[in-house]
């Protein structure tokens, strides 16, 4: 990957520019095949999208792959009301997240600030016809008409995607959920407020175990709040969870039952020339994930993304500057509350790319093995589908490009806070406010 | 239609921020990326006699002093932002705790920072001279004298103001650091009727705590640690978290800020309001709004609330009896 915006290598395509009617995407994921792509809004609905599998065009055509339709759109949460406190609960989606396919259906818990649901997706594409005792409309028969029996039969119908919901895991929680995780073992999940973890068993709505719980005896002491959790993708008794200081916390539930004592702490000293009122605030971390290999984790504060090794507690192993430009209109950036953006990041499905985002439209991919960084934009004034996306450049210093932006002229309330990576394909889907961006690589379709 | 209701959040606090604005121009200059520059300066620990006019002050002093008063300005604004910050909440949603936390610990900060140098007495010095009246000013005062963290870690820098200095400075080391009292106040928004009462026992205590250090105690923390604002101190921060959760009051304020509010008037107190928000508030701060905010109602309980400090507490007793708590 390169800086540079002439390189030849790169060559992103535009595939389609989807509008969920006007309302603000609040989260996006892939499921594990990456076949399905759900989106969560502020209007608590979810929509899946679907790829699909006969690859369109001539054959002929180099890794031609299929693009993404709308599946099926359902009311996730609905606007609550809290009466004990007198304050209104979102129904804005917080998280989706799928779980492994275990049947024909498929299977996602989605969250908003209080409840976690999961739903069954399945589909119809047959119906039974020929009943004996209802006509086809399904009014009941008049006996006297029926004559002959027969034998019902399944005909192909049009296909029909059902959407249930199957469990509520309510009052679990009296902060805020901000993370939700299915473990690897199939059957519990955890979701994380901002002081306590809880986790479920995905069959039981009425219990669910505390396993983190850092609400101090008196709230005046509360200096630090958990920011993102996260299982780990293969042991399923470890977990991390992110905190508003800067701290990772790794957790091995299998030490006790209540893991406020971390097994591992990560923490990267604070660096005392960049002190400054905000350097708390920009050091909070945003959303950690763990690498597929399960070696590493990503995390995001407000500057920079880290690459952590586990096994190495002291430091992050890879520090990517996403906005640097920013640090010195931090002033301003906390003044109109854009300093408490939480922005995701993800990796690719070999581990060897990180992407997260940033303003004016633009999000930021990191190449691992050669260190360097692309800024890329999704607005679709500058796109149209199909088209190579070129690479942006903001304008920091020395020698200016034809289309550099200047910090001044970026654009903050454009900003990309969520996306995904396809688990196995280089396919990101990228939510800019009420827009969902998906780009595929039409060089490398394939990870490497 | 959540879209626009975010862009006029945004707006409004543009809005609110319009007044430290101007001074914002080259506050990240000096407050966001520079910091090093009181590092530089202050680096080590000299033992310094201020002079009066009059005697030579060197270039670099008169540079460093021009410096260090801005510095103070936009610190004093940074300050008053995240204070509206916290006043301003969410009236029908919850606040973010998260935001709110990283504002208070900023808040806590410039706190810290303004203690250490004392021109948090200063502004307390110049309000009373100046006899304001309470009004969310008070407020302000409230939050920044309670919130006084127990734990003694050591700070990573220390800001010495050299401001119109009238007394003799003395800088013990790096993270030392006891400036007296000077009158030239930049800022008085903050200083409240409260402030002023036990403020001045703070001045005391802080006096005889300067003693102790410049006979060489070497105990920096403990010069901040005061007794009067710590007690009062767990209520106010808890205010702000209390939106989450019903607590337990505490037993009753002191009599004599009853007297400072006793001329508030308090046809505005309504006790739907304070069962409503399911808040015991026998004191009031920033922290204190979100709750009494939180069942929308105005700001004009904000003022009457402090003034029914026992009524409130009778009303938190005979809530915590309802809720159970």
């Amino acid at each position: 990957m390169g800086e540079d915006g002439e390189s030849p290598k790169i060559n992103h395509s535009f595939l389609r520019d989807y509008v969920t009617e006007a309302d603000v995407i609040s989260t996006v994921e892939f499921n594990q095949t990456g076949d399905l792509l759900a989106t969560g809004d502020k209007g608590g609905r979810v929509v899946i999208f679907q790829r699909e599998t006969e690859p369109k065009g001539e054959s002929e055509e180099l890794c031609e792959s299929g693009e993404y339709n709308v599946y099926s759109t359902f009311q996730s949460h609905e606007p609550d009301f809290d009466y004990l406190k007198s304050l209104e609960i979102e129904e804005k989606i917080n998280k989706i997240r799928w779980l492994p396919q275990q049947n024909a259906a498929h299977f996602l818990l989605s969250t908003n600030d209080k409840t976690i649901k999961l739903w069954k997706v399945s589909e119809r594409d047959k119906r039974p016809e020929g009943y004996n005792l209802k006509d086809e409309e399904g009014r009941i028969k008049d006996i006297s008409t029926v004559t002959s029996l027969r034998v019902p039969v399944l005909k192909p119908t049009d296909l029909m995607v059902e959407v249930r919901p199957r469990r509520i895991f309510a009052n679990g929680h009296t902060y805020h959920v901000n993370s939700i995780s299915v473990n690897s073992d199939g059957e519990t999940y955890l979701s994380a407020d901002d002081l306590r973890i809880n986790m479920w068993h995905l069959d039981i709505t009425d219990r669910s175990f505390n396993i983190v719980d850092i609400k101090p005896a008196n709230m005046e002491d509360l200096t630090e709040v958990i920011t993102a959790a996260e299982f780990h993708p293969h042991h399923c008794h470890m977990f991390v969870y992110s905190s508003s200081k800067g701290t990772l916390r790794l957790c091995d539930m299998r030490e006790s039952a209540l893991c406020d004592k971390h097994s591992k702490i990560f923490e990267e000293p604070e660096d005392p020339g960049n002190r400054s009122f905000f350097s708390e605030i920009i050091s909070s971390v945003s959303d950690v994930k763990f690498s597929h290999s399960g070696r590493y984790l990503l995390t995001r504060d407000y500057l920079t993304v880290k690459v952590w090794d586990l096994n190495m507690e002291k430091g992050p192993v890879e520090t990517y500057q996403v906005h640097e430009y920013l640090r010195s209109k931090l002033c301003s950036l906390y003044e109109n509350d854009c300093i408490f953006d939480k922005f995701e990041c993800v990796w690719n499905s070999t581990d060897s790319v990180i992407m997260t985002g940033a303003y004016n439209s633009f999000f930021r991919m990191f190449d691992r093995e050669t260190g360097r960084g692309v800024t890329l934009e999704a607005w679709r004034e500058s796109s149209k589908p199909r088209a190579v996306l070129r690479t942006r450049r903001v304008y920091t210093g020395g020698r200016r490009r034809r289309g550099d932006v200047g910090v001044d002229s970026l654009d903050f309330s454009k900003k990309i806070l969520h996306m995904a990576w396809h688990p196995a394909e280089n396919i990101i889907a990228i939510a800019a406010t009420n827009n969902l961006y998906i780009f595929q690589d039409r060089v490398n379709p394939e990870n490497q | 239609m959540i879209h626009s209701l975010w862009m006029n959040d945004q707006m409004l606090f543009s809005c609110s921020g319009c007044v430290s604005a101007c001074t914002l121009v080259s506050f990240s200059t000096v407050l966001g990326c520079h910091p090093c520059f009181r590092l530089n300066m202050f680096s080590k620990g000299t033992k310094r006699k201020f002079s009066d006019g009059g005697e030579e002050i060197s270039e670099e002093t008169l540079v460093g002093a021009r410096m260090a008063s801005s510095y103070s300005l936009q610190r004093q604004s940074l300050l008053d932002m995240s204070l509206i910050k916290l006043q301003l909440c969410h009236m029908l949603v919850e606040p973010n705790l998260c935001r709110s936390v990283l504002i208070a610990n900023t808040v806590r900060q410039i706190q810290e920072e303004m203690t250490h140098d004392g021109s948090w007495q200063v502004v307390t010095e110049a309000f009373c001279s100046a006899g304001q009246s309470p009004s969310e000013r008070l407020v302000a005062t409230e939050v920044l004298c309670r919130s006084r963290e127990q734990d003694a870690e050591p700070k990573l820098f220390s800001v010495i103001s050299y401001e119109g200095c009238r007394e003799e400075e003395v800088v013990a080391d790096e993270t030392l650091c006891s400036v007296s009292v000077s009158d030239a106040v930049s800022n008085v928004c903050l200083a409240g009727s409260i402030g002023q009462c036990w403020e001045k026992s703070d001045v005391e205590t802080d006096d005889e705590a300067l003693e102790d250090s410049r006979l060489g105690s070497g105990e920096d923390e403990e010069i901040d640690t005061e007794d009067e604002p710590s007690r009062e101190g767990p209520k106010t921060i808890g205010q702000v978290f209390g939106t989450f959760e019903i607590k337990n009051s505490s037993p009753g304020p002191d009599s004599a800020l009853e007297e400072l509010f006793s001329d508030v008037d308090t046809s505005y107190y309504d006790l739907d309001t304070m069962l409503t928000g399911m808040q015991s508030a026998p004191k009031m701060g920033p922290y204190d709004l979100l709750d009494s905010l939180a069942p929308s109602h105005g700001s004009s309980s904000i003022v009457s609330a402090p003034n029914c400090r026992s009524d409130l507490n009778e009303l938190d007793h005979i809530m915590e009896i309802i809720v159970g708590s």
